[in-house]
């Protein structure tokens, strides 16, 4: 009797899950995705398009941020379905990643400032080395000779300086501390990493925002700001000067022209900082999303590539809007490439 | 009847009560040991690299590999110290009033209002510091600034223990205080501070404990910078914000170092406790003697 009961129950458990699991074959998917922080506007603005675009109908797609540690290590323990990150594994933590063999696409380039607040100065210039000196503490003063070289016929006032940090963790700070290790290697002596040894008389802030806030609040302040946040925040940013001498400021067009100048390898990694080319802003940094190339699931797989189609696509024209620029054609081709390389069962 | 056919053979119920019992102390006992296991092995890598050096250093810089834990340690011993320095007098002072002297229709409402503040999330306290209190005081994120908040954090545990423990006092012994001719404040000093020292001491030990753990209100008001002085006004660092800041973005060694640093924290939390207990136990032996 009772196991008669158990077998009823099972069919009309059946067939109550019979049309669920129809629906999921007509594209009903849902996609978690988490990671980097520098590009949760970019990956924002594309899920909202993409989602009343036709190729969108019935995916759902999340992006937690949290951080690109956060993100590659999600990603290895296969709890999301993309992670997206800064900087690419290390070959030992590459080898942890559970779902097997990976593909990293690249989706966005960003630009870093050098956002600063000096009351009566409107336009900055800055070499590498002269950034180095000021966020070692070097350079304690706003009229500093090394400042007055870098910006003729500027007059500038003798306010201390006030260098504004991140507290926590950061790609911005490992990317920013990677170029001026590039860029400046006489004068960069803390290395380079998520965080470094600051001196002990800088303010930390939490966050792009946080650091942007101290910016914003205090006259003789100068910290490193994602584009996006700084031009949020309406902070004035300094030009800086690229491999070809030139002080270029950052924005669209010299963010994309920093991606010309690059070299990228058959994992499509590379690095876009101190990009060769007259127009790149050369503290421009770079960001993966990272996708698992035997998809398990059917639907999943399927709407994994459509919304990875749609990034690198239309997605791409959405970014300038929120400061952060499309990759180049050249590495869009290739990434695209990798893409459909990804197999759905 | 002699006492041995009153205990007759253990009951069933008696011997299952006491396996359930001693089982759920070991469970307790398991836990810790697992966790202080896990989390050394894991902290070895950095104390292999940086032998006691780990202790002693201030320099913590990620690129070169340097772990010193010093400067951490300092800061979260000195905001516990400002805290608790700025949060016993009140916490004392409340306690006393609301079981004391406070009139009877007061006593109720006052014992509320300090409960709730109890349960207020440490990140609202964080964030009122951060943006409301240091403007107002002209403090930027420093060593003082983490102290006033997290004595704030830590008076309503403080108050209630204490509250609690004062109210054991029997009123025997405070009648007969009275009856002798103290004063109200003789009467405190005479019967109520001997009989519930022991226990005001732990009410500050546990507060102590909270306070060199908070987190996230310590992160937005301390600074997050590095610096030995003895300076209240000086930004400064503490074990638990450097790893709430930092492990997110951790690489393996930096991970291994932040672990370590959770490890310290753990090791002081537990020496705090047992000097706590001694002293409760010591003063329990010294009032039962008298």
């Amino acid at each position: 009797m009772k196991r008669l009961a158990t077998i009823r129950l099972g069919l009309a458990m059946a067939a109550l899950l019979a049309p669920a699991g129809c629906k999921k074959k007509e594209g009903g998917a849902t996609l978690n995705g988490s990671g980097a922080t520098f590009q949760k506007a970019a990956q924002e603005i594309a899920i909202d398009a993409f989602a009343r675009a036709d190729a969108g109908k019935g995916i759902t797609v999340n992006y937690a941020g949290g951080g690109s540690g956060k993100g590659r290590k999600e990603f290895a323990d296969g709890v999301v379905d993309f992670a997206c990150t800064d900087a690419p594994y290390k070959a030992e933590e590459a080898a942890t990643v559970k779902g097997g063999e990976f593909f990293y696409i690249p989706n966005v380039l960003g630009a870093i400032t050098v956002s600063y607040r000096l009351d009566g100065v409107d336009k900055l210039q800055l070499s590498a080395a002269t950034i180095a000196k000021i966020f070692q503490r070097a350079i304690k003063k706003w009229d500093d000779p090394a400042i007055a070289a870098d910006n003729p016929g500027v007059t500038l006032p003798g306010v201390d300086i006030v260098v504004a940090r991140r507290s926590d963790g950061s790609g911005t700070t490992e990317n920013f501390t990677r170029f001026l290790k590039l860029a400046a290697p006489d004068a960069w002596t803390l290395g380079s990493g998520s965080t470094v040894a600051w001196p002990g008389d800088t303010q930390a802030g939490n966050g792009n925002n946080g650091v942007a806030q101290v910016v914003k609040s205090t006259n003789g302040a100068i910290g490193y700001v994602d584009l996006s946040d700084a031009a949020e925040n309406k902070l004035r940013y300094a030009a800086v000067k690229n491999q070809s001498g030139k002080f270029v400021a950052p924005d669209a067009a010299s963010v994309t022209a920093a991606g010309d100048g690059i070299a990228v390898d058959d994992k499509l990694l590379f690095s876009a900082l101190d990009a060769k080319g007259d127009a790149a802003y050369p503290i421009t940094a770079q960001s993966w999303c990272m996708l698992y190339a035997k998809q398990a699931d059917p639907a999943k797989g399927k709407a994994v590539k459509a919304y990875f189609k749609y990034l690198l696509t239309d997605g791409q024209a959405l970014l300038p809007q929120i400061n952060f620029a499309p990759i180049p054609k050249a590495l869009q081709e290739k990434a695209l490439a990798q893409l459909e390389k990804v197999q759905v069962p | 009847m002699q006492l041995s056919e009153l205990r007759g053979s253990p009951q069933h119920a008696d011997r299952a009560f006491r396996w359930l019992a001693t089982g759920a102390a070991g469970v307790v006992l398991v836990v810790l040991a697992l966790i202080a296991i896990t989390m050394t092995d894991r902290a070895r890598p950095v104390l292999e690299r940086m032998g006691l050096g780990f202790f002693t250093e201030t320099t913590w810089s990620v690129p070169t590999g340097t772990f010193g834990a010093l400067g951490f340690i300092y800061g979260t011993l000195y905001t516990a110290v400002i805290a608790i320095a700025l949060a016993v007098p009140v916490s004392f002072g409340v306690a006393l009033f609301v079981t004391q002297a406070a009139p009877r229709w007061l006593r109720r409402p006052l014992v509320y209002t300090i409960d709730l503040l109890a349960v207020v999330p440490s990140v609202v306290f964080g964030l009122w510091g951060l943006l409301v209190m240091g403007p107002a005081l002209g403090l930027h994120g420093s060593y003082a600034t983490a102290g006033i908040i997290l004595a704030i954090m830590i008076t309503p545990i403080i108050t209630s223990l204490s509250r609690e423990v004062i109210e054991t006092t029997p009123t025997t012994d405070k009648e007969a205080a009275l009856a002798l001719g103290a004063t109200r404040w003789e009467m405190i000093s005479a019967a109520v501070w001997p009989h519930s020292r022991a226990g005001l001491v732990g009410a500050v030990m546990l507060g102590l404990g909270r306070a060199m753990g908070e987190t996230i209100a310590a992160t937005l008001v301390i600074g997050n910078t590095v610096h030995v002085t003895a300076n209240p006004l000086a930004p400064g660092y503490s074990m638990p914000t450097v790893i709430a800041n930092e492990f997110g973005e951790a690489e393996p060694l930096h991970k291994s170092a932040l672990i370590a640093l959770a490890v310290t924290l753990f090791l002081i939390t537990i020496a705090v406790n047992l000097v706590a207990s001694w002293i409760v136990q010591r003063q329990a032996r010294r009032s039962a003697g008298r």
